[in-house]
């Protein structure tokens, strides 16, 4: 049922160092903290200048990733305990960046998402943002009716969290919003819904 | 080329700089001219006798002005007659056409604030911009190089207009601008845009980037006039037709003469409308555009023939 081919769905080419920039930011959550980790094993002689990792630390009963990142050679790392708490976080470390700082997101498609997003807020190009995923598929979902999102769907049909209509998950993708489109599945006959399955596990 | 042309009038001649004439174009019918965006440009078309001369040139400004367009003209030594007619044959009153204005250097309005550079005669189209930037309340700042004090068309109108957004450099003086300095104090989400002498573009270029500014990030207005060379032949494969082409004109201009018409948008090797295929050339292609990427001019099957020449006698074209 999902539709393939839709171009607005980001695509993660995964992380690779800019050896121009001056300023590394990595925002990352739960397993993203290891495409980070491998990024310095991999490309580490390129990241010069100063590095700067904000963390939401939502891996369950992950190894120690928060220590793990600050072994790397890197200035800080702010660990945060959810992707919201990180996101906001990096607000205050962006918004007083100067160009020349490099922006990576690692991690759920949402902590991917909201990363881009902030970025293009601040008025950079949302391809400029290095990503990579790990972890979840997650999605978090916008209803195109109601315009409230619904997070950390796993299923191809949700329930709308705002209006209660049933929504279809589509690939369609918003960078401004950050989400996914989510369209009523039974607009024609009410109540009548296909199979629900688990599909972003 | 979009729609047809359109017919103008010079309704004003102005010398503003040594070697620097301002001309503006009002519409022959007297209705409003298309609206164009900061950074467009006009292909003007003018008749020098039997010669037909079609060059482009940004507009400047004022933007949503559709009673008039204004463009400035410096008068180069190389020349192909362009500038040398504007500035001996064009007075106020001559009748000419312009194409529609199309946009191959446009600012990028997500951006947070924008950083204007531009050298000499560059200026004209980051007038546009500086103007819609104004309009729209978006921060900005403009650094302007000039040869000389009085080569520098328009510093004083733009200090008046902007006041401390205008920053202004002699390169005969000591004050010259601090490029790495400057790119390394932008805020992130600054999208930068230069115009000038090829020289300053590729510094301004090449310093943005080993500062670490992304390459989304960097607009530049990429006007190649074409330059002379040997004269060489065209033998066109289609129309079964050779077309000499001489030492002053370009391909583009040698294949108008003969009464052909290909496409074509911005006549300086930057947009990639007049693309040809070369099926063979006796000798190398001289590629002068900004438009092939090094593989393509490297393979040779590709010429822009607004700009670019061969180095040979012969050349044949799939046109």
């Amino acid at each position: 049922m999902l539709v393939d081919g839709i171009k607005s769905r980001p695509q993660y080419p995964g992380l690779t160092a800019d050896a121009f920039a001056k300023v590394h930011v990595f925002a990352a959550d739960g397993d993203g903290a290891q495409a980070v980790i491998d990024l310095f094993e991999r490309q580490g002689r390129d990241i010069n200048g100063r590095v700067i990792v904000v963390y939401a630390d939502t891996a369950p009963g992950a190894p120690d990733y928060a220590s793990r990142l600050e072994a790397l050679p890197v200035e800080l790392v702010h660990c945060m305990p959810t992707v919201a708490t990180a996101i906001t976080r990096l607000v205050g470390v962006l918004n007083v960046a100067r160009m020349g700082t490099r922006i990576y997101a690692s991690g759920t498609e949402t902590m991917i998402g909201l990363t881009v997003q902030l970025a293009q807020e601040l008025g950079m190009d949302p391809a400029t943002v290095i990503t990579e995923h790990r972890g979840s598929r997650a999605r978090r979902v916008q209803c195109v009716h109601c315009k409230g999102m619904t997070e950390n769907v796993t299923t191809n049909i949700v329930t709308c969290a705002h209006c209660g209509l049933s929504l279809l998950v589509r690939d369609h993708y918003s960078k401004r919003r950050a989400a996914f489109q989510g369209v009523c599945v039974d607009a024609e006959v009410r109540g009548e819904i296909p199979e629900i399955t688990e599909i972003f596990k | 080329m979009s729609g047809a042309d359109i017919p103008v009038r010079v309704a004003r001649v102005e010398t503003v700089a040594e070697r620097i004439k301002r001309i503006r174009f009002v519409p022959v019918d007297g209705r409003p001219l298309p609206t164009f965006s900061a950074g467009a440009h006009t292909v003007v078309t003018m008749r020098d006798g039997a010669k037909t001369i079609k060059n482009p040139y940004s507009l400047m400004g004022p933007l949503g002005d559709t009673t008039g367009y204004e463009i400035s003209v410096l008068r180069t030594n190389n020349s192909h007659g362009g500038s040398q007619f504007v500035h001996e044959k064009l007075f106020e009153g001559a009748f000419v056409t312009i194409s529609h204005p199309s946009n191959l250097f446009a600012l990028d309005l997500r951006a947070r604030k924008h950083l204007l550079i531009a050298g000499g005669i560059g200026i004209t189209p980051i007038m546009a911009m500086a103007d819609q930037l104004h309009q729209i309340g978006t921060p900005f700042e403009l650094h302007y190089s000039t040869r000389t004090p009085s080569s520098g068309a328009y510093v004083d109108e733009l200090k008046q207009r902007y006041g401390r957004k205008i920053h202004h450099y002699q390169t005969v003086s000591a004050r010259r601008i601090d490029l790495a300095n400057l790119l390394s104090q932008q805020p992130l989400g600054t999208h930068l845009y230069v115009c000038g002498p090829d020289v300053m573009i590729e510094d301004v270029l090449r310093l943005a980037r080993e500062a670490g500014w992304p390459e989304q990030h960097l607009h530049a207005e990429h006007f190649t006039s074409p330059r002379g060379g040997l004269p060489f032949d065209v033998e066109l494969a289609k129309s079964a037709r050779t077309v000499r082409v001489k030492e002053d004109e370009s391909i583009l201009q040698a294949l108008e003469s003969a009464g052909l018409e290909p496409p074509y948008l911005c006549r300086g090797g930057a947009c990639g409308q007049c693309e040809t295929a070369v099926l063979s050339c006796d000798g190398n292609i001289l590629h002068y555009d900004h438009y092939l990427t090094d593989e393509e001019k490297e393979q040779g099957r590709k010429i822009m023939i607004c700009v670019s020449r061969i180095k040979g006698q012969r050349v044949t074209l799939d046109l």
